[in-house]
C-alpha cells in the first residue's frame, strides 16, 4: 500500500477551503498550518503562466525528518504515511530543520506537529478533511500500489511533476499539470 | 527576466519567511562541544605517549574546563528544546540515523567520564583535598592505575564528538549551506583548535605555551584549507549550493563571516602565533581569545545562515 495525493494545479482556484478544513478537523492552532496554498506566478512578461498549489506534507518515501529524528517519534505507517508520536518527541526541531519544504510546525505545546493525511479518517474509509471538502474536485487521493484508485487514474492519465525532486526524497505530492 | 514570484498566505512563526527555530543555544553547544573535545584529546593524547611532563596543563588542569564546558553546553541544548518534560526520551532508543541520537548518547558518556578525569588529578593539584570515603579512594587508585587505557577511551570519544557537533548540520539535506561532508572534519579542526588555545591560554609553562601555539597554527592552517575547500565545493555543486555560498560572497553574511569568523578568528591569532615563534613577545591571551571568539562566531554565523539555505521558493 502506497499512499499519495495528486493536486490538480489546472483546477484549483486557491480558495484555502482546504486549508480551513484542516485545521477544524485536526485542531491546529490558530496562525499555523498543516496544509498551506501557494500561488507561482514564473516566465517572462508577457508570457507568464500562474500556478495554484495547494501544499503539505509529501509523505516522502525516503523522509529526511524521520531519518534525523533523535527518538523515533517521527515515524513511517503502514501506506508510507509520516507520523509524529507527540508523547515521544522532545521538541529539538531537529525534523523541521530536515524537510525541505518546510511542512512542520512547532506546536505551541512543544512538539513537532504536520500532515497525517488524516490517516483517523482514512482507516474509517473516508478520504482526509482537505479531500473531502475541496469545491473543484481537485484533491484526489488514495493508493498508488491499486491501479482503480482515484489517484493511481489521475497520475497514469495527467502530465505531473513534484517538488524539489532533486532534494532526493522521492515526494508523495502529484501536482498536476 | 525570468523568474518566479510566490504568493502564500502562510506564516508560521519560526518557519516563515524562512526558518529561525535554531537561536544562540546550538550554536553555543557546538561551540563548546567542539572546544571539549579538544581539550579531552590533547590531555588523552599526551597520556598515550607517555609525555604527560610535556603538557602538564593539558592534562590536569584544562581538563577541568571540560566538564564545565559541556553541563552548560548541554544546559543550553535542554534549555533549546521546545518539549522539555520529554527530553528523557532521547534514551529510551538508539537511532543510528540520526546524528542527534548518537551525539546524545556519546555525551551521556563524555560528560561523567570527564568529571572522574578531572578528578582524578583534584589530589594532585589540591594536595588537602579529602575524598571522605575508602571507596572514593579506591575508585581513585583504580583510575590512576589505569590511565592509559582511560586516555584510549576518551581520545575515541573526543573525536566522535568533536566531529558530531559538525555532522549534526551536515546531515541536514535540506538545508544546502550545511549539507557538505567537509563540515564534520571542518567542525573537529575547530573544536581542537579552541581546545589547543585554551590550553596555551591557562599554560604556565613556557615550552608547553609554545608546543601549544605550534599546534595551533598548525590547526589554523588545517581550518582554513578546509574552508577554502568548502567554498570550491560549493561554487561546483548544485544551484542551491552555490545560493549558499553568495550568502558569504556578497550576501548578508559576507562581512561578518570574513570579519570575525575568518580574519579576527584565524588570519590574526594565526599571525600572531608565527610572530610569537619568530620571538616577538605577543601575551598568550591575545591570539587564544581570537580564536575562541571565531570559533564561536564561526557556529553562531554558520547556524543562522543555514537555516536561510533551502530548496523551494
Amino acid at each position: 500500500m502506497r499512499y499519495a495525493m495528486a493536486i490538480d494545479t489546472k483546477k484549483c482556484v486557491g480558495c484555502s477551503d482546504c486549508v480551513v478544513a484542516c485545521q477544524t478537523e485536526n485542531n491546529v492552532p490558530m496562525g499555523f498550518a498543516r496544509d498551506w496554498i501557494v500561488e507561482s506566478v514564473a516566465g517572462t512578461y508577457p508570457r507568464v503562466e500562474m500556478e495554484i498549489r495547494s501544499e503539505r506534507c509529501n509523505h516522502c518515501e525516503d523522509a529526511p525528518c524521520v531519518r534525523c529524528c533523535p527518538t523515533g517519534a517521527s515515524h513511517i505507517i503502514e501506506g508510507g504515511v509520516v507520523l509524529v508520536k507527540h508523547d515521544a518527541c522532545i521538541g529539538c526541531m531537529a525534523c523541521i530543520e530536515a524537510c525541505p519544504y518546510d511542512a512542520r510546525y512547532p506546536h505551541p505545546d512543544g512538539y513537532v506537529d504536520k500532515c497525517t493525511f488524516c490517516i483517523h479518517r482514512v482507516d474509517k474509509g473516508e478520504d482526509p478533511a482537505c479531500v473531502a471538502v475541496c469545491p473543484t474536485h481537485c484533491l484526489h487521493f488514495g493508493d498508488l500500489d491499486d491501479p482503480n484508485s482515484d489517484v493511481s487514474k489521475v497520475v497514469a492519465e495527467r502530465k505531473w511533476k513534484v517538488l524539489a525532486p532533486e532534494a532526493g526524497t522521492k515526494p508523495q505530492l502529484y501536482f498536476l499539470m | 527576466m525570468n523568474e518566479e514570484l510566490i504568493v502564500s498566505g502562510r506564516n508560521i512563526p519560526g518557519v516563515d519567511p524562512h526558518l529561525h527555530l535554531w537561536h544562540w543555544q546550538i550554536p553555543l553547544y557546538l561551540f563548546l562541544g567542539g572546544l571539549a573535545a579538544g581539550l579531552i584529546f590533547f590531555a588523552s593524547l599526551y597520556v598515550i605517549m607517555g609525555k604527560e611532563d610535556k603538557a602538564p596543563t593539558a592534562i590536569k588542569w584544562a581538563s577541568f574546563i571540560t566538564p564545565l564546558a559541556l553541563v552548560v553546553g548541554l544546559g543550553a541544548l535542554f534549555f533549546d528544546l521546545h518539549h522539555k518534560l520529554y527530553f528523557w526520551r532521547l534514551y529510551t532508543t538508539v537511532r543510528l540515523e540520526s546524528p542527534m541520537s548518537w551525539g546524545a548518547w556519546t555525551l551521556l558518556l563524555v560528560t561523567p567520564l570527564s568529571i572522574v578525569w578531572s578528578a582524578s588529578y583534584l589530589r594532585e593539584l589540591v594536595p588537602s583535598w579529602d575524598w571522605k570515603f575508602k571507596w572514593l579512594y579506591d575508585f581513585e587508585a583504580w583510575v590512576i592505575k589505569n590511565r592509559k587505557p582511560f586516555a584510549w577511551l576518551m581520545i575515541f570519544l573526543s573525536v566522535i564528538l568533536g566531529i558530531y557537533t559538525g555532522i549534526l548540520l551536515s546531515a541536514f539535506n535540506a538545508r544546502p549551506l550545511w549539507n557538505t561532508s567537509i563540515l564534520g572534519p571542518l567542525f573537529l579542526t575547530s573544536g581542537l583548535s579552541t581546545g589547543a588555545a585554551t590550553i596555551m591560554w591557562l599554560s604556565k609553562d613556557h615550552e608547553e605555551k609554545k608546543l601549544f601555539g605550534r599546534i595551533d597554527l598548525l590547526l589554523i592552517a588545517i581550518e582554513i584549507f578546509f574552508i577554502i575547500h568548502m567554498f570550491m565545493g560549493f561554487l561546483s555543486s548544485s544551484q542551491v549550493q552555490q545560493e549558499a555560498a553568495s550568502l558569504f560572497l556578497g550576501g548578508e553574511f559576507t562581512v561578518p563571516f570574513w570579519t570575525f569568523v575568518l580574519i579576527l578568528g584565524l588570519l590574526v591569532p594565526g599571525f600572531l602565533e608565527v610572530l610569537e615563534w619568530k620571538g616577538y613577545k605577543i601575551p598568550a591571551a591575545v591570539p587564544a581569545f581570537l580564536v575562541l571568539f571565531g570559533g564561536l562566531m564561526f557556529r553562531l554565523i554558520m547556524v543562522e545562515a543555514g537555516q536561510i539555505t533551502r530548496y523551494l521558493y
